[in-house]
């Protein structure tokens, strides 16, 4: 069953804006509120957005299961490899190896009130992004489950 | 002055919008009255300057919340004249 054209319209327009707003607040998220989990929920919201828009056939030909599965596995993988990482430099258990490096996320962090630098950091962006895909597919996958389980509707 | 006078919009929203969850006899209206409240509750948030616990409500209440009851009610069928 599909939901009205006005729906699919509306859904079809806000999705990219919702999604851009999704990945603003994760790559921030050393920066200003939010972070990891908020930004992936808000992504969580544009895949979910489509979810109710569209009939049950079209949501399982177009949102493979696998990429939101395999998309929360690499996420958590992506988490614990840079916390052991740290172990390889020399450092504690999730020390941040990457501060002050120079290299991605490196730049030392400018003294007094500024507006902020997104290449600072260390790991915690790559914390927070790794936190964001991950959310990104929990919550995915739990929606498509949650519609998967239900009974199946006139095409 | 005038942020007391929003912190008092807001609350009379929400107990308005709580109330209209109670009242209404659609399922799918109801549903967006939740919704509605969420979003008035996330606004509350910003206004204690708690952001952060702003966005995680807009993001996980007012978006997928009713998403989750939408596609629920959407699982089910209308049985005619089942009021009370």
């Amino acid at each position: 069953m599909n939901m009205s054209n006005l729906v699919r319209s509306g859904a079809n327009i806000m999705m990219p804006f919702i999604l851009v707003y999704g990945f603003y607040i994760v790559v921030h998220g050393h920066l200003t509120p939010g972070g990891g989990f908020q930004g992936g929920a808000v992504i969580a919201t544009a895949v979910v957005l489509l979810m109710v828009a569209y009939s049950r056939a079209d949501v399982f030909a177009s949102i493979p299961k696998n990429v939101l599965k395999n998309s929360e596995t690499a996420g958590l993988l992506l988490f614990i490899g840079t916390a052991l990482l740290a172990l390889t430099a020399g450092i504690a258990f999730f020390g941040n190896w990457l501060l002050g490096a120079g290299s991605l996320f490196g730049t030392p962090v400018a003294f007094g009130i500024n507006p902020g630098d997104i290449n600072t950091g260390g790991i915690i962006p790559i914390l927070n992004i790794a936190v964001g895909i991950e959310v990104l597919g929990a919550m995915g996958i739990l929606l498509l489950v949650m519609l998967g389980g239900m009974k199946g509707d006139a095409e | 002055m005038i942020e007391l006078l929003v912190h008092i919009l807001l609350l009379a929203g929400l107990v308005i919008s709580a109330f209209m969850v109670w009242h209404m006899d659609d399922l799918i209206s109801a549903a967006i009255a939740f919704g509605a409240f969420s979003f008035l509750l996330s606004l509350e948030f910003l206004m204690l300057q708690a952001p952060d616990v702003a966005i995680a409500e807009a993001g996980i209440g007012a978006g997928l919340t009713t998403a989750i009851f939408v596609i629920a009610i959407r699982g089910t069928e209308k049985d005619g004249g089942a009021s009370e």
